[in-house]
């Protein structure tokens, strides 16, 4: 660099002293592009993110889809794939979701919130940028199950346009959870606590639902939390649309279920994102 | 006095039932290191963390570069830059990409942003090398990396959290030699140490806080005023060290304090070389001979001692 040191101090400022809505646009871009880079910077982060779910894929299919098949309903078309992928999208976007708080109990621990908050920056943009981060790492992550799946054998039973309405279901349910992880990040604070706080929960969340299988043959007390939780309304919901109505549980009509899987999407995103944010300005008490 | 360009009333702050902050006032000058000494727990953070806008106080008022810090923290963050106690710098990103982040985040456009990081990694001795990532760096230059961060929009004030702590010798003193540059170049620089030899040697001047009050303030000069013109330091061999606290203590009126080695005695000197050759005759007349006897300029230790009736304990690095 050739470019002479300018004075520190004394030279008039060009930066901003006001925060507008272009520039908290502007600032969440900047952050969340730094949040993606350290996904694909950090060669383990990625490992996980992808070796994980395919290898659930591929074990779930072989594994336990011969003794499953005949159980499917029609529209699976004979095939635990069909199936699966839907699930496995969600799947993907449940234990995922706690790389959100990791994300930001990091960032508490290492200062970085401090420094960003110390900067004339739109305070919605840590957020914002984190969430939106975690919104592509999702899309990358839940399009790579659909491409895998696909090489094994998995195809959609209806129109694109319902297949990529399912998509941008998982995104949107995805994004949710982001939303209550901040939250959760921002109360937890260290990482270490994170891994016990965001990831035990989602475990019986996934497995208690109709993410794998369907939740016909579980004991009623468990059916009647299984049926209800929004993993299963999101998962049945993607089911209809990519597999055809036949999918869903006896009873249900596709418009209804898509529009009880947006509605568990509004809420908690709602609810999530007011805790997130009270968490947030906490910090500065 | 120059308008001063931080200026701080009655800032109390509570978390929870511990005040952290009881009281704190002060006027910083443009163009001055102003240090804030104190243990660890004292405070020191708190009031940075106020006056950096990350924290609202329970009461009292902030300014700092002519805008108040509770009133309008957006126009005080333009004109402030804040190095904490860790370096805020992300390992997966190169040097240079850490800078133009925080100017992006200050508003500058793209080409701004790259040229003024090329500007601050040049100042900050970086700059071969700004194009490989942190995580390869040693701590002292991720710390300036951290300083370079905070410089990048060119703040009239910059804050400076414990910069030397945690970092080895030569990394002390690079990041010394960097807060006198920023001092020329007209940065008023506010830093909080626990090191006594920091204090000293950086600031023009000195507050030192305890218990979340500022117990005495003014240049290291004038503080060690303060305490005597003179210490007499008597060094002697360890069996006699007790025999001559006592004789010592007869002479100057108190207690001989231990030096932090423990084989010497210090005392103030009010008479100077009166002081001196009394203690030299009647440690004679005892039949102790000192291994060494001078007449020293206090130290801050002695103004520490002298104000909080402790010896503040050093962390180690």
């Amino acid at each position: 660099m050739s470019a002479p040191t300018t004075d520190h101090a004394h030279t008039v400022s060009v930066l901003r002293t006001r925060t507008t809505p272009a520039t908290a646009v502007r600032d969440a871009l900047v952050i969340g592009r730094r949040n993606l880079l350290r996904n694909v910077r950090l060669p383990q982060l990625l490992v996980f993110a992808t070796v994980q779910p395919v290898m659930f894929l591929v074990l779930f299919a072989y594994v336990f889809g011969g003794a499953i098949e005949g159980t499917l309903p029609p529209a699976a078309a004979g095939e635990y794939l069909n199936w699966l992928v839907p699930g496995l999208m969600i799947q993907v976007a449940a234990f995922g979701a706690g790389q959100t708080a990791l994300g930001l109990a990091e960032d508490l621990q290492n200062g970085v919130i401090d420094r960003f908050r110390s900067l004339p920056m739109a305070r919605s943009a840590v957020l914002a940028g984190r969430t939106g981060a975690d919104l592509v790492r999702n899309a990358f992550v839940i399009g790579l199950m659909v491409v895998v799946g696909s090489a094994l054998g998995f195809r959609y039973q209806t129109t694109l346009l319902r297949f990529l309405a399912a998509f941008a279901l998982a995104l949107l349910f995805a994004h949710s959870l982001s939303w209550v992880m901040a939250a959760v990040g921002l109360r937890v604070r260290t990482p270490e606590a994170v891994q016990s706080a965001a990831f035990i929960p989602v475990f019986p969340l996934v497995f208690a639902s109709s993410v794998f299988l369907p939740t016909a043959t579980m004991p009623d007390w468990l059916r009647v939390f299984a049926d209800n939780q929004p993993l299963t309304v999101v998962t049945n919901a993607m089911r209809g649309l990519m597999l055809g109505p036949g999918a869903l549980p006896p009873g249900q009509d596709l418009v209804t279920e898509v529009a009880r899987s947006l509605a568990w999407v509004a809420v908690i995103t709602a609810i999530a994102a007011t805790g997130a944010i009270r968490a947030y300005r906490r910090i500065a008490a | 006095m120059s308008d001063p360009i931080v200026h701080v009333r009655d800032v109390v702050h509570d978390f929870g039932r511990v005040r952290a902050l009881d009281g704190v006032s002060l006027d910083v000058e443009p163009g001055v290191v102003y240090g804030l000494l104190g243990p660890n727990g004292a405070g020191k953070t708190t009031l940075i963390r106020v006056l950096a806008t990350l924290l609202r106080p329970t009461s009292g008022s902030a300014h700092v570069a002519g805008v108040d810090v509770l009133a309008d923290p957006t126009a005080a963050r333009a004109r402030i830059g804040l190095a904490g106690q860790f370096a805020a710098v992300d390992a997966y990103l190169t040097g240079r990409e850490n800078v133009e982040m925080v100017g992006r985040l200050y508003g500058l456009r793209g080409s701004q942003a790259r040229e003024r990081a090329g500007e601050v990694l040049e100042a900050i001795g970086l700059a071969d090398d700004a194009d490989r990532r942190v995580s390869t760096y040693s701590g002292g230059m991720r710390r300036r990396l951290d300083l370079a961060a905070s410089l990048v929009g060119r703040p009239q004030v910059m804050f400076l959290d414990e910069p030397t702590t945690g970092i080895d010798p030569r990394s002390r003193m690079e990041v010394w030699e960097l807060v006198v540059d920023l001092v020329e170049r007209g940065t008023t620089v506010l830093l909080t140490t626990q090191y006594l030899e920091e204090a000293d040697r950086l600031a023009d001047r000195i507050a030192v806080i305890d218990h979340g009050r500022i117990v005495t303030e003014g240049t290291a000069d004038e503080l060690k005023e303060r305490v005597a013109s003179a210490v007499l330091e008597v060094r002697t061999a360890p069996d006699d060290l007790e025999r001559a606290r006592t004789l010592l203590a007869g002479i100057v009126g108190e207690e001989p304090s231990t030096d932090p080695s423990g084989s010497a005695l210090r005392m103030p000197a009010r008479d100077g070389t009166g002081t001196l050759v009394a203690a030299v005759r009647a440690l004679d007349g005892a039949g102790i001979a000192p291994e060494d006897v001078t007449l020293q300029r206090p130290s801050l230790d002695d103004v520490f001692l002298a104000v909080t009736g402790d010896v503040p304990t050093e962390v180690s690095a």
